[in-house]
């Protein structure tokens, strides 16, 4: 079988082998994240994750007979915020849809929703996958929808249990264009996204609370071959997640449609334990949702000023921070990309490399290598273990700068650095005092230096005879017995010097 | 000296103020008069307490000379106005025993400015109906009597049972909602007066919809006069209806006038639709007649979607009345009727069946027929383009004239039962009324005259938007022409 | 255009209105009726007129992003038919 080529020419990274050929994936992913907010969408409860059931409710989330929705400004500034960050269309006039359905958790029995016109349209973003395939994945729109409650169903043996908390939490429905062709890009699509959104601020990006999580609608189709009827896998929750989905449903798609069958367009959910998507409400009748303009709000209407102002609040995005880091900082793409993954990641590594910089007396650039891989390697091994993020380290940036300029002049030598940085990420104090205070520190003092080597020699009479005989091998042992007599702490370059004198 | 209930609510204004009377005295006589009138069915709670203790209050601030504009005034609230603490069901079983924990914006304007609450008015379920038949709690049965007859005749609807006790004397004004024209056809149907304010200038927050965009409180009182007072206290901005118009509203009863020199009143052709009784084209030309008495210069103006308002109208309500009525699904509040062992859907669909009535059912079968999948464009999109052209006649006509002047409802009173079993005929009831509802229009009906059987037929005034006061003043005008006297013989 | 019986048990079950078998033909027979009613304004010309989207054209702020509601738990489930632990209870939902 030759290569599959896409119908828009792109090459296939990814096949399905099948009993006929290989099989094309076609992936599209409707990501729903949780605006930032303080209180809801449409009314002046809280957001905050957890709490009493049914203690963060207005009498609007419980839709309370003659309860009206009130828009929350900040949640229109954020969803157009999202959308500048990906570059897409602003639309000047959006409006909010009912969509009609009956379920315990909806108290309205309707979610506000826009369905014929989003706030924003078309964008695009560009991701890079785990082997360096690039691939820019579209943005079909972004609306802003009201999250529903939630049912609980083990806590009784014949009744759920509804929570409103969470009802009319501020969504952003993010939906790609089918762009993806493999897992592989789809993890990378929303890994990309979420470390967009976190530098905007828009969404926390929290997978595992809930506030991102994905529908992922995956076909099959043969090369060249018009797309074939999807089914939407609905509300995963991780990125392995989506991608034990993906392999799943292709496989399932395939092996039906081999066996001559055909795919039903359905909803199917992702059973995390079994690493399977089965068929979701398929019993229940076809949903008509019977979308009509929400007449209890006003059509959204977004002035040149306002966009403006969302437009001139955007931090810098990972994609230019990460080419910035290559060209300004001379980082390695690699450590460019790992630095820009998140937010509080790369707000960490710029206020690590200010003070390095500020301490040594230095560009940023001359310092940036090391704060990098400082950063990447001793301090995330150190979170990973921990099991904290970034944001919960409990080394500030100051006191990394500290270390590494401790490292610099040659205060402390790699040993004794890694060593202090045990301590600080235990006791949270400054490097410099824990040297201080615990004589971490390289000896490079050289009479107490020579005092040491003085009593080595004399401690290894004969050595000394053997070495000064020709047996330049020796040197490292004496190296070695003199580290050893200052406890590692000698400064090892000066240990060197003053021995090449003293055995002459 | 005349009875307290027989004031209006000026004169008991004066009468408070002169110190003629207490508010204790005249709440209470209200108060035993409502008690007298429990064969009309009016009321579907009584709250003695309530309007007792905000007499006592009003008399407390009289003292004072810190009195609201209504202070001890004995009002009635339509029963789609959520009250705290008092049971609140828009005569619907499925909200049975549902006491709010939340005032209405609108009650709790009423309150701050003294009124005194007799208790909740009885209405068509959800204010679906014409002739308040649809009461889940039985009909309002009307003060009036046509001449030589003790048949039972419909007080209008939905806000019959408003309309009812105004007439009746049982409070000196009533809170009412106007879809469609359930302030407006009850009010002509019972000899009263009563208003439905430009959509957006009384807060909807706190009153059970039934459709949203067009759903307006407003007032059913005695005469114009009143009208303008009850309404200078309810309406105004409310940040928690997005719909809400945020702008001042105007001391409408201190800047009534009733000289028409300079107004142009408009006079829509369609509305002489065929076959029109001729008693009520009668009391048009009177109408007329009086405008130009007043001043006004007359002009015929054209709305030529008029005819089509009616269908547009029971395309959209519906429409917005299946959605606002889903919440009613048996698990935060109202009855529930869950079949044993049976699923949540089962729970749902029997709770539904059990809490609704006939017309609401039916409303609810339209709505949710005419926007599912494949019948939206043909339907509920078409009826807001007709929507935006009725709209746009209006916006047209008021080129050329002030204020239109039309009869309210195409009939007077009917007896009870007479046309339950045909609910178009029941819709057309609402066919004058219609229009400016889509539109959003403030609209008036005042009463102007008697039929053959002594029986009231109103007349209604259609302003612009926002121009309550243009349609107060034309009406308080032909009131004072039309000396319209109701001659109603007490028999409860 | 008319409904027949299957539609009207199918739009009954979109509203969740349980009908008995006796109501549905009954019911069908009334939206035929109200249904042929309204059918006349499919004769209505409107072209390219837009539909009303806000029945007055007004403008207004939206709400700023402050925390004035909730905790108020007891009043959410002061009406509520069966309550448990802080839950509104409802029959088991079988997922």
């Amino acid at each position: 079988m030759a290569t599959a080529y896409h119908d828009d020419g792109r090459t296939g990274s990814y096949l399905v082998e099948g009993r006929t050929g290989p099989w094309e994936l076609v992936i599209g992913l409707e990501v729903h994240a949780q605006v930032v907010s303080n209180s809801k969408l449409f009314s002046g409860a809280a957001t905050e994750f957890g709490g009493e059931p049914n203690s963060q409710v207005s009498l609007v989330d419980a839709a309370m007979p003659g309860m009206l929705p009130v828009l929350n400004g900040e949640c229109v500034r954020q969803a157009v915020r999202t959308g500048l960050a990906l570059g897409a269309t602003i639309n000047r006039w959006s409006r909010f849809d009912r969509k009609n359905y009956f379920y315990a958790d909806l108290p309205q029995g309707y979610q506000i929703s826009q369905f014929q016109h989003p706030v924003v349209g078309e964008g695009a973003i560009e991701i890079e996958t785990d082997e360096g395939e690039k691939v820019t994945v579209g943005i079909e729109r972004i609306h802003l929808e009201q999250d529903a409650g939630k049912s609980i169903h083990d806590l009784s043996p014949d009744r759920s249990y509804v929570d409103l908390n969470r009802s009319g939490v501020a969504l952003m429905e993010i939906v790609s264009k089918p762009d993806m062709r493999s897992p592989a890009q789809a993890g990378a699509y929303v890994s990309t996204l979420r470390a967009i959104l976190r530098a905007v601020g828009s969404c926390d990006g929290n997978m595992q609370e809930g506030s991102m999580r994905a529908d992922v609608n995956v076909s099959v189709r043969k090369a060249g071959e018009p797309f074939g009827t999807r089914c939407e896998i609905k509300n995963v929750n991780s990125i392995r997640f989506i991608q034990q989905a993906i392999v799943y449903e292709a496989k399932r798609q395939v092996e039906i449609l081999e066996d001559g069958g055909s795919i039903q367009q359905e909803t199917r959910l992702f059973d995390p334990d079994k690493g399977e998507t089965r068929s979701l409400r398929s019993k229940e009748d076809a949903h008509d949702y019977r979308y009509f303009p929400e007449p209890d709000l006003l059509p959204l209407e977004l002035t040149e000023e306002f966009i403006a102002d969302c437009a001139a609040s955007l931090p810098e995005l990972p994609a230019s921070k990460r080419a910035r880091y290559e060209s300004e900082l001379g980082l390695s793409p690699y450590l460019a990309g790992v630095l820009t993954a998140d937010a509080d990641g790369s707000a960490w590594f710029e206020a690590l490399l200010a003070n390095s910089a500020a301490r040594q007396a230095k560009t940023p650039a001359q310092v940036a290598e090391k704060a990098a891989n400082w950063m990447t390697g001793d301090l995330f091994g150190a979170l990973n273990k921990l099991g904290v993020e970034i944001a919960a380290s409990p080394v500030t940036p100051a006191q990394g700068g500290e270390l590494l300029a401790l490292m610099a002049d040659g205060t402390l030598s790699g040993p004794l650095a890694k060593q202090v940085f045990e301590i600080m990420l235990e006791t949270r104090e400054d490097p410099g005092a824990i040297a201080e205070a615990r004589g971490l520190k390289q000896v490079s003092d050289t009479g107490a230096l020579e005092t040491a080597i003085a009593e080595v020699m004399a401690a290894n009479a004969d050595k000394v005879a053997d070495y000064r005989g020709g047996k330049d091998k020796l040197f490292g042992f004496f190296v070695g017995q003199v580290m050893k007599a200052s406890g590692g702490k000698a400064n090892p370059a000066v240990v060197n010097e003053l021995l090449k004198k003293a055995l002459g | 000296m005349t009875a307290l209930t027989d004031l209006s609510l000026a004169a008991m204004k004066a009468g408070l103020a002169a110190k003629d009377f207490t508010a204790r005295e005249l709440v209470a006589a209200h108060v035993a008069a409502v008690e007298a009138a429990r064969p009309l069915n009016a009321f579907l709670v009584e709250t003695p307490d309530h309007a007792l203790a905000a007499a006592d209050a009003a008399d407390a601030a009289l003292a004072a000379g810190n009195a609201g504009l209504l202070a001890g005034i004995p009002l009635g609230i339509k029963d789609l106005f959520c009250t705290k603490g008092v049971e609140t069901t828009a005569s619907s079983k499925i909200l049975q025993g549902f006491k709010p924990t939340y005032e209405s914006t609108v009650t709790s304007k009423l309150f701050e400015a003294g009124a005194a609450m007799l208790g909740k008015l009885n209405l068509d379920e959800f204010a679906m109906g014409s002739s308040n038949e649809t009461s889940a709690y039985g009909p309002v049965v009307s003060p009036w009597r046509a001449e030589g007859s003790t048949a039972k005749l419909v007080p209008g609807g939905s806000s019959g049972g408003s309309s009812a006790a105004v007439a009746a004397r049982l409070c000196a004004a009533a809170t009412g909602t106007d879809t469609g024209g359930s302030i407006r056809q009850p009010a002509a149907f019972t000899g009263i007066a009563g208003i439905k304010p430009t959509y957006g200038r009384c807060s909807r927050w706190g009153v059970i919809a039934f459709a949203s965009s067009l759903d307006q409180p407003g007032v059913l009182a005695r005469d114009v006069t009143d009208n303008a007072l009850v309404l200078e206290a309810m309406a105004g901005f409310d940040p928690k209806d997005s719909t809400s118009l945020n702008v001042p509203v105007p001391h409408y009863a201190g800047a009534l006038s009733a000289d028409l020199r300079g107004k142009r009143v408009g006079i829509p052709k369609e509305y002489r639709v065929e076959g029109m009784d001729p008693q009520l084209v009668k009391l048009w030309e009177d109408g007329v007649a009086w405008a130009k008495d007043a001043g006004a210069e007359i002009v015929e103006v054209s709305l030529p979607h008029t005819q089509e308002a009616l269908p547009t109208y029971y395309i959209v309500a519906p429409a917005e009345a299946s959605s606002n009525l889903a919440r009613y699904d048996g698990v935060r509040y109202g009855i529930r009727v869950a079949p044993e062992g049976g699923s949540l859907a089962d729970m749902y669909g029997a709770t539904r069946a059990a809490g609704f009535g006939a017309e609401v059912k039916r409303r609810i079968m339209i709505g949710t027929y005419v926007l599912s999948a494949g019948y939206y464009d043909a339907y509920y999109l078409k009826a807001q383009k007709v929507r935006a052209l009725i709209a746009q006649d209006f916006e047209r006509a008021f080129q050329s004239c002030d204020v239109l002047l039309t009869p309210t409802a195409p009939t007077a009173a009917f007896e009870l039962g007479s046309k339950t079993a045909d609910p178009i005929a029941m819709y057309l009831n609402d066919v004058f009324t219609v229009p400016a509802s889509l539109a959003g229009l403030p609209a008036m009906s005042i009463p102007a005259g008697l039929d053959a059987q002594g029986l009231p037929l109103g007349l209604q005034l259609i302003g612009r938007p926002l121009d309550e006061q243009g349609v107060l003043n034309a009406a308080y005008a032909l009131e004072q022409r039309a000396a319209f006297t109701a001659a109603l013989a007490r028999w409860w | 255009m008319a409904v027949d019986d299957k539609m009207v048990a199918r739009v009954a079950g979109l509203a969740r209105l349980t009908l008995s078998a006796q109501e549905v033909p009954h019911l069908t027979a009334e939206l035929n009726n109200i249904l042929g009613w309204i059918d006349q304004l499919q004769a209505v010309e409107t072209g390219d007129v837009q539909p009303m989207a806000t029945v007055m054209p007004i403008t207004r702020d939206w709400r700023a992003d402050v925390v004035t509601d909730g905790a108020i738990q007891s009043d959410v489930l002061a009406n509520a038919p069966e309550a448990r632990h802080g839950f509104f209870a409802v029959p088991k939902v079988i997922e």
